[in-house]
């Protein structure tokens, strides 16, 4: 067999990628309830370290379904869809993605901890090298944060990895994001700067592409919630 | 299985006196990139051994059967495969460290000492040698990431592993870190550092100056 003749190459080429496709499509398959598992356990600990609650790979479920209590859509007029309660993995607020055009609303996580309700909104937008995401956790006057949690798929470890940083999310407790009745979001500031508008977080040294980012997510992902914010904050 | 010196060689060559990084200067661009924290050198260092020795046993498998004119095609496949598999792999059993290393899985596929390793040696011997070459590279390569993570880490951020190992007395007296550690050229004067202790001690390797 001559192995450089034309029709020796193509049919080793045609043979090989046969087999890679079918060897990745196997391993990817028998891999994937396992994925998605690991992908709802890490979104699950997202959501409940912007609590302040640390969970274990373990026990984040069990910890998820004892503090939220229930999970739904709601429309951009602050309503809430009809149908769409529940909170399991497979009810629609979980599956839900921020900013996904064909998704029935926007998905809202209610928790009752320490005898309050808090609701949990998710958020996603870019940084410097790829998106970031995160989840605030409001109060139920709608304006005061409870807490806050931040995640990346790429930044640059050191600098703007940061926002990962528990010390960054704990920042965020206290801050108000409406002020005299208008939803101003919460601004990040380079550090030993200020903002006379509204409340402020520092920012990361060394990441300001990253901080930024925060910054327009916060505005532009909460913002969504305006309506079911305001509405929230005049009950 | 004894080991007879050709073997010794092409096992233990790459650690100093072939080494991919600091004599052959290959393989930089993700030493640079991954080295700001321990841990993910670490990581990077094992991936990249792993996909190197099985990627170098599969070419060398395959290197009587692969046509001359697609043979990069053919190795970038294999690579690239390896790679995938590593990435699903991790994302199944290993989530968090996945999340650490999110983009660099994947550019394990652009490393030059794997494509190196390939043509180089993997087309040329067999499977058995080609798995030690793997190994050897991999962790010459390794071993270098991970010294340069430890000086990263450490003057950087004070913290080795991600444990704060300067104590809180050196801050007090006016200790900082140095935040120019975390940026990539930092770790190329600290890559020259160890080329400069490893050329001195291997006089050899010296280039002849006119």
């Amino acid at each position: 067999m001559n192995r450089e003749s034309n029709g020796y190459t193509i049919i080793y080429a045609a043979v090989m990628v046969v087999i890679v496709a079918l060897g990745l499509s196997f391993t990817h398959q028998s891999l994937l309830d396992k994925q998605i598992a690991n992908e709802n356990i890490d979104k699950m600990q997202q959501i409940l370290r912007s609590l302040n609650v640390t969970a274990g790979t373990d026990e984040a479920e069990a910890r998820y379904a004892e503090l939220v209590t229930n999970a739904y859509l709601v429309t951009e007029d602050g309503d809430k869809v009809e149908g769409s309660e529940g909170n399991t993995p497979e009810d629609p607020a979980f599956s839900t993605e921020l900013g996904d055009p064909s998704a029935q609303g926007l998905p809202v996580y209610e928790v009752s901890i320490e005898g309050k309700t808090v609701y949990i909104l998710p958020m996603s937008g870019s940084g410097l090298w790829g998106a970031i995401w995160g989840y605030l956790a409001i109060e139920d006057d709608g304006s005061t944060i409870y807490g806050a949690d931040f995640g990346h798929a790429g930044e640059t470890p050191g600098l703007g990895a940061e926002i990962a940083q528990r010390s960054f999310g704990m920042q965020f407790e206290g801050k108000e994001v409406i002020e005299e009745g208008k939803f101003v979001s919460v601004a990040v500031v380079k550090p030993g700067q200020s903002d006379a508008r509204r409340d402020y977080v520092d920012g990361i040294s060394g990441g300001t592409i990253t901080s930024q980012g925060v910054d327009k997510m916060l505005l532009n992902s909460v913002g969504m919630y305006e309506n079911f914010l305001m509405k929230l904050n005049r009950n | 299985m004894a080991l007879n010196s050709k073997t010794k060689a092409v096992l233990l060559g790459p650690l100093s006196k072939n080494n991919p990084v600091i004599v052959q200067v290959l393989g930089i661009c993700s030493a640079l990139a991954v080295t700001s924290k321990l841990e993910p050198s670490l990581v990077m260092a094992v991936a990249v051994t792993t996909v190197m020795a099985f990627s170098n046993v599969i070419i060398s498998l395959l290197r009587k059967t692969i046509p001359n004119r697609i043979r990069i095609i053919v190795q970038l496949v294999v690579v690239a495969s390896l790679v995938t598999i590593v990435s699903e792999v991790l994302k199944a059993f290993s989530y968090d460290v996945n999340k650490q290393l999110s983009v660099f899985v994947g550019l394990i596929v652009t490393n030059c000492i794997l494509m190196g390793r390939l043509e180089a040696f993997a087309l040329g011997n067999g499977p058995w040698p080609s798995f030690l070459d793997g190994i050897g590279n991999g962790l010459g390569y390794g071993w270098i990431l991970v010294v340069t993570g430890f000086f990263r880490e450490l003057l950087g951020s004070g913290e080795l592993m991600g444990y704060r190992v300067i104590p809180q007395s050196f801050y007090d007296a006016g200790y900082e870190n140095n935040g120019l550690m975390m940026l990539a050229p930092m770790a190329v004067l600290i890559v020259a550092c160890i080329i400069w202790v490893h050329r001195s001690k291997n006089k050899d390797l010296q280039e002849e100056t006119n």
